[in-house]
């Protein structure tokens, strides 16, 4: 096979001015429809999931809305059951598929992973353009569902309802379907690029974190994706042919298709929280200026939860009738994983011991995630434990938990992580004070949102209802307000960053004084990332970078050659 | 919110606890709230603490440490795996006796359909609220006529899923009754909730749970099995088509709109309609009578009147008797 080099790329009117960069280098809708640039693709699959984001943001203040009320705020013939199960269902499936999966590897992934090791490209440029391609494509078919017949199934398709409803999961299932084999497609592609594309210099042990956790998630979604895309083929068989693979009444077995629809969609939880996990590494490390503490432990526990996140699918099935050994054993894995995230924890905060702390946007987003996912991770605690999650199992606490793993978690490390390479993808800065003041605007809605499903949850409240017993009010209406704050702050996050495209001062190379490599070409980068092949450093050292007030960034200061040294992680 | 407060029963996380397993699972929960509390305190109080101590001021810079500590790490590493460990013993031991019914347990049948609960006791009375002994270990024996669906009582912290062609199972001792005699109004019954999702009505597959003294749960067992007994057979085909759920999908008040499923049955008795017999394409007329009354009931979907959909669930002879369907008939021919 001949391998295709960046060299070799087609591009479409490239300049050679040597001011232009990315951005700038061709123009016109086919320059970026069928750009090979990893940047591009990267912004492309930018707009697309914070398109998706916005829909299934908005889908989810309408069933906030409608929660208001135990019967419903919204007349009948504007959301009843029908309505509001369909709204849930696309939501989720929405959120799921065409947002949280993709949003960071393959958007800030895409954009960072090979500025970082220096190179012109990822490995397969034109497969990383293919899988945008079928995220679009997948992406239509969920709109097909939505405008159609829609989809009532749930996000999990679980069966015989998902034989029975009339509604379009077909469309739906070939939606994800497609979007499965766009996941694979950029795993492939990072592993590749990890494995051959790395500069001379730049050993396993000093690839910056972030790296090391998009590896671990490149992993599972080249394992766990095929067994999705698999159940979802038998599925739609099994609509259409009426075979007897998972409905009942043909002699097929239910709780076959949660066995295998969850040993993808539990290891794809990981495919969501470590990539986040990355960029809080890189974050808290370089706006505390110190190397990240416990590299080593950090990088190893990244592969450690990829792979044990592959055997604790049944803890999803606790109270399906699966035999109390299973439940047991499921159990006790559940809880395996529990100590690396807890021990990354521990990392991130003694990282920022006797540093110097910048309390920049994408710091404050460090921070919050830290809160946020420490609730989400204990509350994990409750539902690995079998005899309260027999209690808590399909009630809103379960709910609040993966909102606090999901959105708490990736979400607010997604947002982080962008404003933290916004200078370096646009070129140009944020308002820093607009910046912070929707963080905790985000922060406080975020709290109020699904603080109270904790409780309602344990009170009994269970999941997926339009409509619910008086007794749980006062805890939706809560949320309700809650997610009105939060749907206000989003908004107010992301149009700091647009109003910055317009109004933002011009970004130096390294505003924050961060010494990975994407750091050392210029903002944004030239279409060919680097004028000369940057020099491998220590990812974490950053004892020669220096403030210049002219630059308005940090620059290499020539004088530290002559400086102690601070330690750098080996 | 203060009614909340104020149930000195019930903590802030939880609904009364109403069973002998109730108390076990509140404690452990109790437990790993503490210790989720202790830990999350302990993070932010650092993290606050580091903030404040080494942000960025005219003057600060970052001193040097170390990048790694092995005892510091091997700590915060076991520490936590002990205790760990722990939940997940307490955890799994606890649920072990959940499973576990003893030999002697009452058993009810559990049948869960789209959208209602039925329950059939041992002397063959059913009813669409549960109503059991107190003191007494009672076995639930789940199935589901159709879909998943999930049998939840929080007071009683029990939550099993019901799956088409296949019986689960759970158990309980209800520990408090819900109040005195059999009149309903002298209870205030738990909720039973439908945990898994199970299509259009799923939020309002509630059913309420009575848990009665020994007596009086007998007396209530014969007025159920015997209810037709004693009263005109209209009166009691009424009790029947409610009883039964046949109000969720047909209106007798006339009313043939999308939001029932099914026609209205009201002075509907003696007119003909028109139906698609099974494997027919084009329709026929038939005669609403006792005949095509109870055809409709055991065999639903045999004819299936023009414009509806053959949604009609199956009343087997388990579900409805010959008996019910003989008073259904008779309410229905009263109805103007
Ligand atoms: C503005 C923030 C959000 C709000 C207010 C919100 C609200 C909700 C609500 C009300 C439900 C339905 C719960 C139920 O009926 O059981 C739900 C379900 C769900 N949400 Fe969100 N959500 C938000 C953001 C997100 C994000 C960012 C993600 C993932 C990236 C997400 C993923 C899900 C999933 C997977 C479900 C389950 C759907 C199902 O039950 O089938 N949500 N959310
Ligand atoms: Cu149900």
């Amino acid at each position: 096979m001949a391998t295709i080099t960046p060299d070799t790329q087609i591009d479409i009117g490239h300049n050679d001015d040597p001011s232009s960069n990315y951005l700038t280098s061709s123009r016109g809708f086919l320059s970026w429809a069928f750009t090979l640039d990893h940047k591009r693709i990267g912004v492309m699959y930018l707009v697309g999931i914070f398109s998706s984001f916005f829909l299934g943001g908005i889908m989810a203040l309408l069933l906030r809305l409608h929660l208001f009320m135990p019967n419903g705020l919204f007349p009948e013939w504007l959301v009843n059951n029908d309505t509001y199960n369909q709204l849930f269902t696309l939501h989720g499936a929405i959120m799921t598929f065409l947002f949280i999966i993709p949003s960071v590897p393959a958007a800030l992934g895409n954009f960072v992973l090979p500025l970082m090791v220096g190179a012109k490209d990822v490995a397969f440029p034109r497969m990383n353009l293919a899988s945008f391609h079928l995220w679009v494509l997948g992406g239509i078919f969920f709109l097909i569902a939505l405008v159609t017949t829609r989809l009532d199934t749930g996000w999990t398709f679980y069966t015989p309802y998902s034989i029975q409803t009339s509604t379009n999961v077909i469309a739906a299932t070939i939606g994800a379907f497609i979007l499965g084999f766009s996941s694979i497609f950029t795993g492939l592609n990072f592993i590749v690029t990890v494995n051959t594309m790395r500069p001379p210099g730049m050993t396993w042990f000093k690839m910056p974190l972030f790296m090391w956790a998009t590896y671990a998630t490149a992993i599972i979604q080249i394992l766990a994706t095929p067994v999705l895309g698999i159940t979802l083929l038998l599925l739609m068989a099994e609509r259409i042919l009426q075979i007897g693979i998972f409905n009942p009444a043909l002699g097929g077995d239910p709780i076959l298709f949660q066995h295998f629809f969850w040993f993808y969609s539990h290891p794809a939880v990981y495919i969501m929280i470590l990539p986040a996990m990355g960029i809080i590494s890189e974050l808290m490390s370089v706006y505390s200026r110190k190397p990240i503490f416990g590299y080593t432990f950090i990088a190893y526990s990244s592969i450690a939860i990829a792979l044990l996140g592959f055997l604790v699918w049944g803890h999803h099935m606790f109270v399906s009738g699966q035999s109390p050994m299973t439940a047991v054993i499921f159990s006790g894995l559940t809880f395996s994983v529990s100590i690396p995230s807890a021990i990354k924890v521990f990392n991130w905060l003694a990282t920022m011991y006797k540093g110097n702390i910048n309390l920049a946007t994408p710091m404050c987003y460090a921070l919050s995630f830290i809160f946020l996912f420490s609730i989400g991770g204990l509350t994990g605690l409750f539902l690995g434990a079998l005899a309260t999650d027999i209690h808590l199992h399909d009630t809103y606490f379960v709910v609040a938990h993966f909102h606090y793993v999901m959105m708490g978690g990736t979400v607010i490390a997604f947002v982080g992580g962008l404003y933290h390479w916004w200078p370096k993808m646009f070129g140009v800065m944020y308002n820093e004070m607009f910046g912070r003041l929707f963080c905790l605007v985000v922060f406080i809605g975020f709290n109020l949102t699904f603080l109270p499903q904790f409780i309602m949850g344990s009170r009994g409240m269970p999941r997926r209802y339009a409509t619910y017993v008086p007794e749980y009010q006062i805890f939706h209406q809560l949320s309700t307000i809650g997610a009105i704050v939060l749907g206000l702050g989003m908004v107010g996050a992301v149009t700091v960053l647009i109003v910055s495209l317009f109004k933002g001062r011009k970004a130096p190379a390294n505003p924050w004084g961060a010494a990975t490599l994407e750091w050392t070409c210029t903002s944004p980068p030239p279409y060919y990332n680097f004028e000369h092949a940057p020099a491998v450093g220590s990812p974490y050292d950053f004892s020669d970078l220096k403030y210049d007030p002219q630059v308005g960034g940090f620059v290499k200061d020539p004088e530290a050659a002559n400086k102690p040294k601070t330690d750098s992680h080996h | 919110m203060l009614s909340i407060l104020a149930d000195a029963s019930s903590s802030m996380f939880f609904p009364p606890e109403r069973s002998t397993f109730a108390g076990d699972v509140d404690r452990l929960f109790d437990f790993i709230y503490y210790l989720s509390a202790f830990f999350f305190v302990a993070i932010v109080a650092v993290m606050v603490y580091f903030v404040l101590r080494y942000h960025r001021r005219k003057g600060h810079v970052e001193t040097p440490s170390a990048s790694h500590n092995e005892v510091l790490e091997i700590t915060w590493s076991v520490i936590p795996s002990i205790l760990v460990g722990f939940i997940f013993f307490y955890g799994f031991t606890k649920y072990l006796d959940m499973r576990e019914a003893p030999e002697n347990a009452y058993e009810i049948q559990v049948i869960a359909k789209q959208w209602s609960w039925q329950f059939i006791y041992p002397n063959g009375a059913d009813s669409d609220e549960l109503h059991i002994p107190v003191g007494q270990p009672v076995r639930f024996v789940l199935q589901s006529s159709d879909v998943l669906h999930s049998f939840y009582v929080p007071a009683f912290r029990i939550k099993m899923d019901c799956v088409p062609q296949r019986y689960t199972s759970t158990w309980v001792i209800a520990n408090e009754t819900t109040g005195e005699g059999i009149e309903k109004d002298a209870h205030e019954p738990y909720d039973l909730f439908c945990a898994e999702y199970c299509g259009k009505d799923h939020s309002r597959m509630l059913a309420k749970v009575y848990v009665h003294e020994q007596s009086d749960f007998d007396l209530w067992l014969e007025g159920a099995a015997n209810y037709l007994e004693g009263i005109p057979p209209e009166e009691g085909g009424e009790k029947a088509f409610k009883k039964k759920g046949c109000t969720q999908c047909h209106s007798v008040e006339g009313d043939n709109s999308a939001k029932y499923a099914g026609p209205a049955l009201n002075g509907q008795w003696g007119t003909e309609r028109n139906v698609i017999p099974r494997g027919a394409s084009s329709p026929e007329a038939v005669v609403m009578d006792e005949n095509y009354i109870r055809e409709s009931v055991r065999e639903p979907n045999a004819k299936v009147v023009v414009g509806r959909k053959p949604v009609m669930p199956v009343f087997t002879p388990q579900l409805l008797k010959d008996n019910e369907i003989n008073a259904i008939i008779a309410y229905l021919k009263s109805l103007k």
